[in-house]
């Protein structure tokens, strides 16, 4: 098999280039809709789609099981961040019923050569991350929210990331069985 | 030793792939009403399992044997389910099912942005990368008695 050699050792690929073609793929969202609301929508979106099919890549690649509770989890995307962005966010803030809790970013190569510019307050440049994370925690069957609480863009001195425990999303059972 | 047969299953059941090597007798009813019955019953075991087992399950249900055969099953946290049928001598099969999942499923099928998750697999690719794996694998043999 041609790319079995490099499956374990996951191509490196310049961070600068992925940098950018986000950036592209940001601006280019900016021109086609104008409007900050829905270029955030959409790059949720399009995260979503990336997470149900990246959280397969992400088990094959770790083979780690299911998680027993919520740190786990916290930890296991600590992990993928490490595997994907090559960062290794620090997991903060939990709230006292251990359903919620923080990533912080000291460094996020997503937005190494940016500023945003005046008009673009209201964008969350990174949104696609909050999209990735729900769409790989659906295929677990765990239904999370996630929002940006402080961006490194916007003059805060961080950027955090909270996620929020919702719900299990129960087996779908057979037709027919009770 | 042999592999006589393998059946992918989504998250809801829908049986996503069936391919079969040495399968001397077949079921004598139509591929979709057998994988609903392949179904049924391991999600019928899966539940048995988890309820009558005296400890607390990490794994759950793995495999099972009869005189001629032995299914092996392994389902991903995200709900694929694999089923693969041997002899009752093949070893390390589950080696062998963990990487029809990551060195065929998730680089041909999930990486493969034209193919859709929840649909049966049809890529040509995928179908010529699995067979290749599993006549590599040690215990293929090409005719059982």
């Amino acid at each position: 098999m041609s790319r079995a050699g490099t499956r374990v050792d996951a191509k490196k690929v310049n961070s600068e280039l992925f940098t950018l073609t986000y950036g592209a793929l940001v601006s280019q969202l900016m021109r086609d809709y104008e409007n900050v609301e829905d270029v955030n929508k959409q790059l949720e979106r399009m995260g979503y789609n990336i997470g149900i099919r990246l959280i397969e890549d992400f088990l094959a690649k770790t083979g780690s099981g299911r998680c027993y509770d919520f740190k786990d989890t916290a930890e296991k995307v600590q992990t993928a961040f490490r595997i994907y962005l090559g960062i290794t966010p620090d997991i903060t803030n939990w709230s006292p019923s251990g359903d919620e809790f923080s990533l912080q970013f000291e460094s996020n190569p997503l937005t190494e050569f940016v500023e945003l510019p005046d008009h673009c307050i209201g964008l969350k440049y990174c949104n696609v991350l909050t999209g990735v994370l729900r769409g790989a925690m659906e295929m677990v069957q765990m239904d999370i929210s996630s929002v940006f609480v402080r961006d490194h863009l916007k003059g805060d001195s961080c950027t955090e990331l909270r996620i929020k425990f919702i719900k299990r999303i129960e087996d779908a059972i057979p037709a027919g069985e009770d | 030793m042999a592999i006589h047969n393998l059946y992918i299953f989504d998250r809801n059941g829908s049986l996503l792939f069936y391919h079969e090597w040495n399968r001397l007798k077949q079921s004598g009813m139509s591929r979709e009403e057998e994988a609903k019955l392949m179904y049924g019953m391991l999600f019928s075991i899966k539940s048995f399992v988890s309820k009558i087992s005296p400890l607390d399950l990490k794994k759950g249900f793995l495999s099972y044997k009869t005189n001629k055969y032995a299914l092996h099953y392994l389902e991903t946290p995200t709900g694929l389910k694999f089923v693969l049928n041997t002899d009752i001598h093949a070893s390390e099969v589950r080696e062998l099912m963990k990487k029809i999942y990551s060195q065929v499923y998730v680089e041909y099928i999930v990486k493969n942005p034209v193919c859709r998750l929840d649909e049966p697999i049809k890529s040509e690719l995928f179908k010529e990368k699995l067979d290749e794996l599993i006549k590599q694998s040690s215990y293929y043999t090409a005719k059982i008695a």
